[in-house]
């Protein structure tokens, strides 16, 4: 099965939304596109509007917030990290704000739309805000386990969801350690860290690779032990990622390897600090290497 | 409690900014000064605030989004008896007192800012909130005329009003000045009473340091139902210290020890 992460975060919140009382959803007239559409369906006094205004949106989060309720707040990646990112910083993450901010339309996978609308460094610039955690499901299944999972966390988080539909890698079953990095395969010599969508496509390189491939959905905090235990376990490390290779995952694996005396060296395959372009999703994703193929490619060098 | 005991805090309060400021050779005392009015009235009389109900949200609460002039709140919490620390620790290392408020170090301090145009939509978040609880708690956010240059608080603005946020008060401290002079040579945010009316809010005006006038404004806001209220209060920046009303200059420099000296004692003569 395929499915949208971004449609999983809908259902997932209606649900969650209809159960929880404390939960106030705010969107900026996005809500068919982000999904929160489900919830105003399934609650629609606790669904607001803020209008196309995403900075205030955010300092309204942060009101409701200060007043008890769990707030989830979405607008595409571009917006919600880049535009409202000073009102993130002083009005939510400074006080320590109950505030959940999903984020849809990350990466080069929105397509058509264009550089405009495709975030490639929303996972950057909120990695480095104090009080925030930050957070990429790959497939469906895991949106809908990590949306529950922060409900119920206190505090600030940013999560990055997709436009497109992404392949299962997870099932209804799965049972999900939101503080450890997920072995999904295990191979020999090389290992692929990926977030996002890039963790499908590791695990279609990794059959012709038979390299190890891991899920990296926590990028903060990062499980330090677990990255560190498989970079000393193999003789070549890569960070895959729908996102700028400055400030992602393969920095968040960079810091935590340069702290070792760990031999292994570690590579970038993202987006090399260059805006995206229109067309569609694949073909964008496939320009720009971001593509089992293209892994290979350069595993094999 | 009648004007003359309101005046005899606010002096106290105008007092205590001055003393902060010196102490720290640091801070904002122009705007501080000019707002010393409005917070005591605020606190002493407006707002449902005490020493029993400070530590929670269920009561009126209070948002300075100008949060440079955190020494009229520090100030004014302590004239009130709602602030243990010693304002002598303000902008020093280790001290709750920040430079700019911070809600998790003082429970008297309802929104952290700093940043400004951030607590306007903060404060329309509280009242929303309020709505959702059905309680009768209000939130007043109080906000510089300067600081109505940034566009966050006319999204606020417009959410407030969208929403009916009638248990909103925001009051636009309008002193004419900002850091790089007259704000009307600055960019001129001015008129501000006919663009809060355009964004559907109910406007009132007043002398921000005449207590009746307060008080009529403070009336008006509460009468109003199905919308938020924009108070616009004239204020003068520096209210009390002859050199520095009216002077962008003191609008974040510490006085010296002379200076300081008169400060304090045009702030006696005043009494």
């Amino acid at each position: 099965m395929a499915q949208e992460t971004r449609n999983a975060y809908g259902e997932k919140l209606a649900e969650l939304i209809v159960k929880d009382e404390k939960i106030v959803v705010l969107d900026a007239d996005l809500t068919k596109s982000t999904k929160t559409a489900d919830a105003k369906k399934a609650c629609p006094e606790r669904h607001f509007n803020a209008g196309i205004a995403e900075a205030n949106m955010m300092g309204m989060a942060a009101g409701l917030a200060a007043s008890g309720k769990t707030v989830f707040a979405s607008s595409f990646a571009v917006f919600a990290a880049g535009r409202a990112f000073e009102i993130i910083r002083n009005s939510i993450c400074y006080p320590k704000l109950n505030v959940k901010i999903c984020a849809t339309h990350a990466g080069l996978s929105v397509g058509e739309d264009g550089a405009s609308h495709q975030s490639i460094e929303d996972v950057g610039i909120m990695r480095t805000l104090p009080n925030m955690k930050v957070f990429v499901p790959c497939d469906q299944y895991e949106t809908k386990a990590l949306i529950e999972y922060v409900s119920k966390l206190n505090g600030p988080c940013y999560v990055r969801l997709g436009r497109g539909k992404v392949e299962d890698v997870y099932t209804a079953d799965t049972k999900f350690d939101f503080s450890k990095v997920d072995i999904l395969r295990k191979g020999k010599d090389i290992v692929l860290f990926a977030m996002g969508l890039m963790v499908q496509e590791a695990l279609k390189a990794a059959e012709e690779l038979d390299a190890t491939v891991v899920n990296v959905s926590s990028l903060k905090p990062v499980d330090e032990e677990g990255i560190v235990e498989l970079l000393k376990s193999h003789k070549k490390a890569y960070a895959l990622e729908e996102h700028n290779i400055y400030g992602g995952l393969y920095s968040a694996i960079a810091e935590i390897k340069a702290k070792t005396d760990i031999g292994t060296p570690i590579y970038p395959i993202g987006v090399n600090d260059t805006f995206g372009e229109s067309g569609k999703a694949k073909d964008v994703l496939h320009k720009y290497g971001l593509t089992a193929e293209n892994v290979v490619k350069v595993v094999k060098g | 409690m009648d004007n003359n005991e309101l005046s005899k805090h606010a002096l106290s309060v105008r007092r205590n900014i001055v003393k902060m400021v010196y102490d720290a050779q640091s801070g904002h005392p122009g705007g501080s000064l000019g707002c010393a009015d409005i917070l005591t009235y605020l606190y002493f009389e407006e707002m449902n605030i005490n020493k029993e109900n400070l530590s929670s949200t269920n009561r009126d609460r209070f948002v300075l989004s100008k949060g440079h002039c955190s020494p009229a709140l520090y100030a004014v919490l302590k004239e009130r008896d709602l602030l243990d620390e010693d304002l002598e620790s303000f902008r020093q290392i280790n001290s709750k007192l920040q430079g700019h408020p911070n809600m998790n170090y003082v429970a008297g301090v309802d929104m952290s800012t700093g940043s400004l145009g951030q607590g306007v939509s903060a404060a329309v978040g509280m009242a929303l909130a309020n709505k959702l609880d059905k309680n009768d708690n209000r939130v007043y956010a109080l906000l510089g005329d300067g600081e109505s240059e940034e566009g966050i608080v006319w999204e606020a603005l417009m959410a407030a009003a969208h929403y009916k946020l009638d248990n909103l008060v925001v009051i636009f401290d309008v002193n004419g000045l900002q850091i790089d002079g007259n704000v009307e040579d600055v960019i001129g945010p001015l008129p501000l009473n006919k663009k809060a009316e355009a964004f559907n809010c109910n406007v009132v005006t007043c002398d921000g340091h005449n207590f009746d006038e307060i008080a009529d404004a403070f009336k008006k806001a509460r009468e109003c139902k199905g919308a938020p209220t924009v108070i616009v209060a004239q204020t003068v920046k520096g209210k009390g210290v002859s050199f520095m009303e009216n002077n962008y200059g003191w609008h974040g420099k510490a006085p010296n020890e002379e200076e300081f000296k008169i400060a304090m004692s045009d702030l006696k003569e005043a009494l």
